[in-house]
């Protein structure tokens, strides 16, 4: 066990975490930030998908200690009670049936606009290959990333 | 015959005497699992619940259990039902606020609660819209009458003059009006349905029938919406079980000094069952894998002598299960057809792999037990709950979250019942999610089963003989729609190796990858185009409709197949949900790769309450159905599972889906069947004869390799 100082949806937490406990399990059972999900704990599924100082990360196979850079989880995505464009995207081509994949295909969509305000259906589909969805949404998915891309790339909404 | 007919045909009464959901033992509920005899019961159950009754548990006809008024006018409705990603939750609460005549955001809907909602056997089976769909309409309708009846009262005029609509009771004569909630006080409704309720025909709904987005959906995209896994309880710690190194494995030695050792850590021992609770997961995890263990694993059999095993080891105490018409058992052998064809054919076991594993978090509060978990079954985990701790099921209370969904996986309670018996142990309540490994390895799988079928027909391409032989996959959709003078089907159970029970669709999927990719054979061999052959078979105005729709949709016969692109056609029926499948597929003749390029599927299933959750549900089944049409099978060895990882089990990713077109068709006056399920058996036999069309090579095995 060890204190580890952790910057999350830009609040800065002092946790008791153990050696090598992975982030997504701090998240989930030290911060009772429960909307960034476990799914396989191998990396094989993105349901724990994050966001750390820009780029996608599986929290399930990110030692928490390690991290010095900035978090960002689902939680973190609302601005002033606003969902970001990529979450209202979702919404609105409802692209999630029981929406246990949801958290981490946002993130990792979330992750890619950023860089790739307009990706390629080829550029889409490679970035998000890592997120599994057993309910089967993914045409409503890459629907919704696309909403989401066109949106951004008009100016409109908000990235982060 | 269809399926759900010849599933409560099969019923023996003595089983469901031991399926009695009182009677029903842990033992005996995996031995019926292990025999592949739960895929079967659900229709039986389905009209004993349709009837009102299931043994001691009358569904209550007070309006009051099912629906509450408050003095503001907002709604509640209460059923049994769970939401898992069907989308039942809006689905359900679209019909209430239809008959009740109130708008859709009034309504909110506690579900799967034992305390809480009336008993219910399960949300399986594709019951829901069909059983639960007409009870609450019932309730909704009475309420609205009693409602209207009591301002008549109040205002002393004849109700039939008075007019219910957005929430209110109004009497356009006199001019007065009373909200819902003015008119109830909030008090219960303790009226009983009336005998005949009059309900709001589909052609006049203005809330059913519509895309009424997903209930809640913001708390689904921003990650509040609290999951099984993700309830907390003040004090809760976490827990771990320790597992066998194989099936059926005996304990030898254990060596738990090292766990007992750390901080917080208790560690639960009660026979083959060991297991550890700890302040914090972490320490749950380091103290369950610091025990030592040795178990005996028996010799068991692999993948290599599956289909020979469960062809040579019939489950007698079951029997076989036969249906025929026409000339009785042997008619395909026996009639001189002019076009023969035999073959057989073979699915695997698989896995459900809901992204949400088994998770639970029991507490007790003296005698009464609490446990909040994923599953289909609440009242079902509830008794075995109770039967476990030897406690009335009153002193026990489930209640499920909308949950990371389940396919017919998430049945049995056994993580509820490992999380209550480390929380008795504890003291405190405890939470316990299984792994993925846990999750791929200690559920239960769908049965594998090899098919055997037998056929002739004329050279015009009249069908004359068909038998159908299913060993251990299960009867589902074995019986065939098209006209066959004589038919002989018969479902054969086998001890199987593995756990095994109920996946979307059961035994339908396997039932039809062998049906129409043999219907496709035979019409090649006659010589016909695979769709005019089934058509010429076929009279069920339904599933004509849906082949007509699909084949319009795709282009049917417009594009010739090459060495490298192929089209195929398949289709049935079961559970009232009709479904046709079209499908194209790429071909590399020199890397035998198969690619699917695009897939049509045309559905009905009677009057549609939501068209944007049907076809959020129809798409998801075509979806998952790729997994075991492609590539998904579970491999084990002498009692362990060989690929219990993601990395190793390969499930549908977006690179191996398709461009899909859903054709919904909805049919107004006909009754809402469910359609979770049926959409995904079209999909394997259909890819399987886009690739005979392009190659020439029959694939007769799931997941099927060129």
């Amino acid at each position: 066990m060890g204190d580890v100082l952790l910057k999350v949806n830009g609040a800065d937490f002092h946790v008791q975490a153990g050696d090598g406990e992975s982030l997504l399990s701090v998240l989930r059972n030290r911060l009772q930030l429960t909307g960034t999900k476990y799914g396989c704990g191998e990396g094989q599924c993105g349901a724990c998908t994050v966001i750390i100082d820009g780029r996608a990360r599986r929290s399930c196979r990110t030692v928490a200690a390690t991290i010095a850079g900035s978090i960002t989880t689902v939680e973190g995505l609302e601005h002033n009670g606003n969902l970001s464009t990529v979450q209202q995207a979702f919404l609105d081509e409802e692209a999630l049936q029981c929406g246990y994949c949801t958290s981490g295909m946002i993130m990792s969509a979330t992750a890619l606009l950023r860089d790739h305000v307009q990706p390629s259906d080829q550029e889409i589909l490679q970035y998000m290959n890592g997120n599994i969805c057993r309910c089967g949404s993914y045409p409503r998915i890459l629907a919704a990333v696309k909403r989401a891309s066109q949106r951004l790339a008009q100016g409109g909404g908000h990235g982060r | 015959m269809v399926g759900d007919e010849l599933e409560m045909k099969i019923q023996q009464p003595s089983l469901r005497e031991r399926l009695g959901w009182f009677g029903l033992d842990r033992r005996d509920f995996l031995k019926l699992c292990g025999g592949g005899l739960l895929v079967c019961l659900t229709g039986a159950w389905g009209e004993a619940q349709e009837s009102g009754r299931f043994r001691e548990h009358a569904l209550p006809d007070e309006i009051g259990a099912w629906i509450h008024i408050d003095e503001n006018g907002q709604i509640t409705v209460f059923t049994g039902k769970v939401e898992i990603g069907q989308n039942i939750r809006t689905s359900l609460a679209q019909l209430v606020a239809e008959e009740l005549r109130v708008p859709f955001n009034e309504i909110s809907m506690v579900m799967g609660d034992t305390d809480l909602t009336p008993w219910d056997m399960g949300t399986f089976g594709s019951r829901s819209t069909p059983t639960m769909g007409p009870q609450l309409r019932n309730m909704a309708s009475a309420a609205r009458q009693m409602l209207v009846e009591t301002a008549a009262r109040l205002w002393n005029v004849n109700p039939a003059t008075l007019k219910a609509a957005n929430g209110s009771v109004t009497n356009p004569r006199g001019g007065q009006s009373l909200t819902y909630g003015e008119i109830t006080h909030g008090e219960k409704l303790t009226q009983v349905m009336p005998a005949d309720p009059l309900l709001t025909p589909p052609k006049d709904w203005k809330i059913a029938g519509t895309p009424e987005p997903k209930v809640a959906g913001r708390e689904f995209v921003n990650g509040k919406h609290e999951y099984p896994s993700d309830v907390a309880r003040p004090g809760m710690m976490f827990g771990k079980v320790l597992r066998p190194s194989g099936f059926n494995a005996n304990l030898i030695s254990v060596d738990a000094g090292a766990a007992e050792k750390m901080t917080g850590v208790k560690v639960v021992r009660d026979g083959d069952f060991i297991g550890v609770a700890a302040p914090e997961a972490w320490t749950a995890e380091k103290a369950i894998s610091a025990i030592q263990s040795k178990w005996n694993v028996p010799p068991q059999i692999s993948n290599r002598e599956l289909f020979d095993y469960l062809r040579n080891h019939p489950d007698t105490e079951d029997g076989a299960r036969q249906d025929s018409t026409g000339s009785g058992r042997t008619a395909a052998r026996a009639i001189d057809a002019e076009v023969k064809l035999e073959q057989h054919y073979t699915v695997e076991y698989i896995a459900h792999a809901p992204l949400e594993p088994r998770a639970a978090v029991a507490e007790w509060n003296g005698d009464k037990l609490t446990v909040w978990t994923g599953t289909q079954r609440p009242f079902g985990v509830r008794d075995e709950l109770a039967e476990t701790f030897r406690i009335p099921s009153s002193k026990v209370r489930v209640i499920m979250p909308d949950m990371g969904s389940g396919y017919g996986g998430k049945h049995s309670g056994e993580c509820a019942v490992e999380a209550a018996r480390l929380a008795k142990a504890a003291g405190k309540p405890v939470k316990l999610v299984w792994t993925r490994e846990e999750e791929f390895t200690w559920a239960y799988f769908r049965p594998a089963g090899w098919i055997e079928i037998r056929s002739g027909a004329t050279r015009e391409g009249k069908l004359v003989a068909w038998e159908c032989h299913n060993y251990n996959s299960g009867p589902s959709g074995i019986s065939s729609p098209y006209n066959i003078e004589n038919q002989v089907t018969q479902y054969h159970p086998a001890k199987s190796p593995l756990r095994q029970g109920s996946y979307r669709g059961l035994a339908a999927t396997a039932n039809h990858f062998a049906r129409e990719s043999h219907m496709d054979e035979l019409a090649h061999q006659i010589g016909l185009d695979p769709l005019e052959f089934r058509m010429r078979n076929l009279t069920d105005p339904r599933l004509r409709a849906v082949f007509e729709a699909a084949a319009e949709r795709f282009g049917w016969g417009r594009v010739k197949a090459t060495a490298e692109r192929g089209f195929g056609i398949a289709g049935g029926v079961e559970k009232g949900g009709y479904v046709a499948t079209c499908a194209e597929v790429e071909v590399d003749p020199k890397s035998k790769t198969i690619k699917l390029r695009r897939i049509v599927e045309a559905w009905e299933s009677g009057a549609i309450v939501n068209p944007n959750g049907l076809r959020n549900q129809i798409m998801g089944a075509v979806v998952q159905a790729i997994g075991g049409a492609m590539f998904e099978a579970i491999q084990f060895r002498d009692g362990r599972i060989l690929n219990p990882h993601f990395a190793q089990y390969h499930v549908p990713r977006f690179s191996d889906t398709p461009e899909i077109d859903v054709v919904l068709v909805d049919r107004k006056d006909i009754p809402s069947a469910g359609a979770g399920e049926i959409g995904i058996v079209g999909l394997a036999p259909a890819i399987g004869n886009a690739v005979f069309s392009a190659t020439g090579t029959r694939l007769r095995k799931m997941p099927m390799e060129l």
